[in-house]
């Protein structure tokens, strides 16, 4: 199990193997850190998402910046922060994916899942200016009722 | 029947890996004259919000030909990511094969 209060901080190039690396290191610190199948799928899928968000919407493609991609740990809960170099922008200015309208749009469903995957979802001001995803999941061994994920 | 074109998918349709293969695959059958396509889901084990928006382009893609586009055999995993992003009420989504072929008889 995770000792409180420990981070991991990764800088990745912004390149479509980023993606791939970003789902695989958290998954695996997720995975030390106790969670199960499924939620190591949601969370894997979730940092995706943020990490395809930061590459295409945030860094639009651009090389020679950055992301940054962290892990932390707090008594009950892992962070997870995906950092681009972009403008920023607000939750409650992105489309509901869900709406009729939007339906048939071939993007746009990226903040809906990290939201539907994780137990909560901000997006702050970045050191650059950029969004700070910050995506969070309680520890397996907080979860209470009758969730997927128990840690005995 | 004869004219129902058949694609089994398989591992992941993901930002840079099966999404584009999907939309050439898609588009080319289209160009060739298909009308009737059936996806088979069966094998893929993954898809993000790409694939999901590749899904869609394929849909309308197919619909703007004035065609249909039908998935079968999803996983567990990609029939719940269809549930929550709502796209059950836009793609049809057949348990087997015979039955999907069936359904493609019915008028459009």
């Amino acid at each position: 199990m995770a000792a409180p209060n420990q981070r991991l901080e990764v800088t990745l190039d912004t390149q479509l193997e980023s993606v791939d690396l970003a789902e695989n290191i958290v998954t695996r610190v997720a995975e030390a850190a106790g969670f199960g199948e499924d939620d190591l799928h949601k969370l894997g899928m979730a940092v995706r998402e943020g990490v395809i968000n930061a590459y295409n919407y945030g860094n639009c493609q651009d090389r020679r910046k950055k992301i940054v991609l962290a892990v932390e740990f707090e008594p009950e809960t892992m962070i997870v922060h995906v950092v681009d170099e972009g403008c920023g922008f607000e939750l409650s200015e992105v489309a509901d994916p869900l709406a009729e309208e939007n339906l048939l749009r071939t993007s746009g469903r990226g903040i809906f899942l990290m939201r539907a995957f994780m137990d909560d979802l901000a997006v702050r001001k970045g050191p650059t200016g950029g969004a700070d995803l910050v995506m969070y999941k309680k520890l397996p061994h907080h979860v209470s009722g009758n969730g997927q994920s128990q840690a005995e | 029947m004869e004219d129902i074109a058949i694609v089994d998918f398989s591992g992941k349709i993901t930002l840079g890996e099966g999404s584009a293969t999907l939309r050439t695959m898609v588009r080319e059958l289209v160009g060739k004259g298909h009308r009737k396509i059936l996806l088979n889901l069966g094998d893929v084990d993954y898809i993000d919000s790409s694939g999901i928006g590749e899904l869609v382009g394929a849909y309308t893609t197919v619909r703007g030909a004035s065609g249909e586009l039908k998935l079968v055999h999803l996983t567990k995993r990609v029939h719940d990511l269809i549930q929550i992003t709502r796209l059950f009420t836009v793609f049809d989504v057949q348990a087997d094969e015979p039955a999907a072929i069936r359904s493609f008889r019915s008028p459009a």
